[in-house]
Formats: structure tokens, C-alpha cells, sequence
């Protein structure tokens, strides 16, 4: 018998869900069977902290006297985009600073207001008869801003490329340190404790949705950018390399540090670990299934970074399984496999949302709209202009 | 017993044999895993030495001594336990695998496997690596 999204919020409610995480749900379902398991679980957790470099945050200053339009924004010396209105602007994750270059950035402007901090911020302006005012420099915290919400473009990517070099030269890539002649070999994804890769058909994820996002509660805005459901897909249905994201929004003053996190690799720049955690609704018997994927039944190809071009050549497919053991063969011969996500803090995070959800301060939220099934992944041409 | 330690020559002592009296006179097995003398400036040496507890003791001890300051590797890899994530990216180019993720997924630092090579300074994303050498 399917369940319905109002009978599990019913028995959020009342105290009464039975709540797992994506690990949890993994030996029951080989012992008991999806059926059993569709029966007696009514939510399944999930979680990622991954570095996610499409993320940033709006914010309002609100308004200096005499006022100004800004047009030009630094935050300790990050630039930020102010072409919006008088007293908004975007920072974004991977913006590097005008003086601390890669060493910190738009990701790190972030983390610090989260974590309290105040942070300068200097505008320019051209001034107008409304806002006559041509330039400002001051101080603003979390607290002095009027709205400060994260609204990251593409997060929670479904699977990820797994990166290689077979090159004579050390890579320094957002792949992490690659080194020369398949020295190691770098894979970013949560595997079987990942979001999307536990509802591969994306059947209870869609705008509105409900997630964890940075310690807080945040929604599904939109498909994320290069959202790409057509991707190559296993018997199992899940996919052989990226293919969902998704676009998230949730308020940065409710955030904390330990799910949000600047990070900066080496020669790359900034970017920003994001901490998403996504509840999936058990509704029926395929669900149970679903969300029993094992890090065995995940794959994902081996990519040569040593290639510059946007067709990079497949070195081999690997499963997370073989990936977490920390050895590969590939191309006969053995390598070292390392994360760049977090899995203890993914575990982490299906935890938290798993306790929430268990203290009824967490209820789900269907999607008010399925995000686009398949709307492919163009490239760039580039035309005589 | 086998350690490794980083010993620290002033510029006035980089010109003195302290590594052979410490093998010739104390009798210490020693292997020199990473080395940096410039004439005129502070010399470092990262030795794994292995001896009976005794005559370790007392090949430090002449070290020490002879003005060369003598710190346990472990202590000169710091890796700030709040800044960490545990995401596993310092492993992928430690090649010695003195870094690790262990079985719960957390960072693990064996110092007995460290040669102070650094590349995990600069891999480490979150900047929470600080090897003195």
C-alpha cells in the first residue's frame, strides 16, 4: 500500500515516523526486502558536504545617509556583484579577493559573517539625484544586514567525475592535487549517502522541496545549472556520471559553520563546502529500493585531467566502492584514491536531519513542480562576431 | 624503539658532524628522510632514528647539547582539529600514507610514516595542515 507525503508528515506530527539514514536503510532492505521496509520506514535522510563552487549569497545593506546607489562592492576587498538594485548584491563563492588573491574569497566572506564576524564593506557609486552619495566604507555583520540568504546556482550534483592525470606534471585542478603519471586518482561525491543518487528519477525532489542547507533549513529553488537527467544511467537507474542538481536557497543568518565552509584549492581559488541534506519521503516499495543503493551499485568514470579540452579522455569506471577502499587498478596499474566531499560529514548530516525530523521540527514539503526531465547540457559555441 | 625527530642546526653548527658522532659514538640507526643545509643559514634534518631507549636518550641528549634543537616529528605537523573537515583531500597526495582516512572516515596522522614533504600544506583546501621544517 503506498503511503501518501500527508500521512508521513501525519505521523511526523504525532511523533510516530520511523526515520533512517540512506546507510540505515541499507541493511534492512537486503534483509527484510523493499516491500517490508516501504511498510515500516517513512523517511530516509540523506546527506553531502562537498566543496560546490556554483554558491553565493545575496544580501541587503540597507540604505546609507544620504543614500547610495551601489555599483561597485568590495567585501574585505572580494568584489561583489551590485549590478541589481541601490543596495543589494551577490557575492559569489569563488570570487577571489583584490589582495589576498586565492587565498581567500567570496566563500570565505561568507563563512565569516555566518560565523559572527564583521566584514568591511566599501561601495562605489556614480551617484543620482536620488542617490547622490558617491562612495561608502563601513563594517556590516550577519546581524546589521536586512536579508542574507545563500542561493547557490547548482548544488547536490548526482554523481561527479572522478579525476586522474596521466601527465608528467603535478595538476593542481578543483579536482584537488593531481599527480603526474596516475599518481592518485580524486572522486567528490557522498555515494550512497548522496541525495539525488537515492531518488536517481528525482521522483520527491522539485522546486519547493524542503532540504538541510548549511546547518539550516533551506528549499529546492529551481533545477541547478547543467542539470542533466539524461545522462548515462545503469540497470539501476542511477547515473554513470553527472547528471541531476539542483539550484538552493536558505536563509544565511540561520546557517552555521560546521555544514558551511570556505575552502580554497591550491592554483584554483576559492570555493565553498556546502553541507545539503535532502529527506526522502518513502511512498512506495520502489523508494525502499532506491534508497538501499550501495556504494557498489555506484559508478562513475575515471577522467584524464591531463587533457585541457572539454572532451577529456575515460580512463575506466570505477564504483565508490572500489574508490573508498583507497586502491584502484586503472590502466594496469594500481593507484590511490582519495575524497574531496566529506563522508563522515555527510553521515553527519542525514543524522541531524534524521533528529530533526524525529523532534518534529522538521516536516516534509512535496514539490510544487518536478524539475525538466531532460533539458540537455549545451556547450559554448563560439561564432564570428 | 624508532622515532622520528626533526633536529634544528644553527647556522654557526650546520658545518659540524653531529650526524656521525650520533651514529658513530652512540651507535643509532639513522636514516635521513629529508634535508635542508644552506651554508650560512639554519640547517633542518628529519631523521627516523632507531635505537634501545637508552642510547636514544643519550644521542638526543648530545644533540641537544651541542645546540641543535631536537623536536619529535609529530609535533612539528599540526593539523587544526576545528579548521579539518575530514574530507580526505590531504591523502590523495600523501604518498607515504602517514595521512589517512580510518575506518569511521576521519583524518588519521601517523607521524611514523611522515617525511615532511609538505605537498599536504598546499592540498589540504581548508588551509587546517602547518608543517614546520
Amino acid at each position: 500500500m503506498p503511503k501518501t507525503l500527508d500521512e508521513i508528515n501525519e505521523k511526523i506530527k504525532s511523533g510516530q515516523a520511523v526515520v533512517v539514514t540512506a546507510e540505515e536503510i541499507i541493511p534492512m532492505v537486503k534483509e527484510q526486502g523493499p516491500a517490508r521496509v516501504a511498510r515500516d520506514v517513512d523517511v530516509v535522510t540523506t546527506g553531502t558536504f562537498g566543496p560546490m563552487c556554483s554558491s553565493g549569497a545575496f544580501l541587503n545593506f540597507g540604505h546609507s545617509d544620504p543614500p547610495i546607489k551601489m555599483s561597485r562592492v568590495w567585501l574585505n576587498r572580494v568584489p561583489a556583484y551590485a549590478g541589481v538594485a541601490a543596495v543589494d548584491a551577490y557575492i559569489g563563492a569563488t570570487e577571489p579577493s583584490e589582495d589576498k588573491g586565492l587565498e581567500y574569497g567570496g566563500a570565505h566572506v561568507i563563512e565569516d559573517l555566518v560565523a559572527g564576524k564583521e566584514v568591511e564593506l566599501k561601495a562605489q557609486a556614480y551617484g543620482t539625484d536620488c542617490y547622490p552619495r558617491r562612495e561608502i566604507t563601513t563594517r556590516v555583520s550577519l546581524d546589521t544586514l536586512n536579508q542574507a540568504y545563500l542561493f547557490n546556482p547548482r548544488n547536490a550534483y548526482q554523481n561527479y567525475a572522478v579525476a586522474a592525470n596521466t601527465s608528467g606534471r603535478t595538476l593542481h585542478t578543483y579536482m584537488g592535487t593531481l599527480l603526474p603519471r596516475l599518481g592518485n586518482i580524486t572522486y567528490c561525491s557522498a555515494g550512497q549517502l548522496s541525495p539525488l543518487l537515492n531518488d536517481p528519477q528525482l521522483r520527491t525532489i522539485g522546486i519547493g522541496t524542503r532540504v538541510f542547507l548549511g546547518g539550516a533549513p533551506g528549499y529546492v529553488a529551481w533545477e541547478g545549472t547543467q542539470h542533466n537527467p539524461g545522462q548515462a544511467r545503469g540497470e539501476n537507474l542511477v547515473p554513470l556520471g553527472p547528471a541531476g542538481t539542483l539550484a538552493l536557497i536558505g536563509d544565511l543568518k540561520a546557517m552555521n559553520t560546521r555544514f558551511l565552509r570556505a575552502c580554497t584549492f591550491q592554483n584554483y581559488g576559492p570555493s565553498l563546502y556546502v553541507g545539503v541534506g535532502i529527506p526522502i519521503p518513502i511512498l512506495d516499495e520502489d523508494l525502499a529500493w532506491s534508497c538501499s543503493v550501495t556504494d557498489d551499485d555506484i559508478y562513475s568514470n575515471v577522467i584524464d585531467y591531463a587533457c585541457p579540452g572539454r572532451s577529456r579522455p575515460v580512463l575506466g569506471r570505477l564504483s565508490y566502492a572500489q574508490l573508498r577502499s583507497g586502491l584502484v587498478q586503472v590502466g594496469g596499474k594500481q593507484v590511490r584514491t582519495a575524497p574531496l566531499s566529506s563522508y563522515a560529514r555527510a553521515r553527519e548530516i542525514a543524522s541531524v536531519l534524521k533528529a530533526w525530523i524525529l523532534e518534529r521540527r522538521f516536516t516534509l514539503q512535496a514539490p510544487v513542480q518536478s524539475l525538466p526531465v531532460n533539458p540537455g547540457v549545451k556547450p559554448l559555441r563560439e561564432v564570428q562576431a | 624503539m624508532r622515532t622520528r625527530v626533526v633536529l634544528r642546526f644553527p647556522a654557526d653548527r650546520v658545518e659540524q658532524p653531529i650526524t656521525y658522532h650520533l651514529i658513530r659514538d652512540y651507535g643509532v640507526r639513522v636514516n635521513i628522510l629529508r634535508a635542508r643545509v644552506n651554508p650560512g643559514e639554519e640547517g633542518t634534518l628529519l631523521l627516523e632514528i632507531e635505537a634501545p631507549d637508552t642510547e636514544l636518550a643519550a644521542a638526543l641528549e648530545f644533540a641537544a647539547s651541542e645546540g641543535v634543537e631536537v623536536t619529535p616529528l609529530a609535533k612539528q605537523v599540526l593539523i587544526d582539529a576545528d579548521s579539518c573537515i575530514d574530507c580526505g583531500a590531504c591523502t590523495a597526495v600523501c604518498v607515504t600514507g602517514a595521512l589517512q582516512l580510518d575506518t569511521g572516515y576521519r583524518l588519521a596522522f601517523d607521524p611514523g610514516r611522515c617525511v615532511a614533504c609538505e605537498l599536504c600544506v598546499g592540498a589540504c583546501p581548508l588551509r587546517a595542515i602547518e608543517v614546520t621544517f
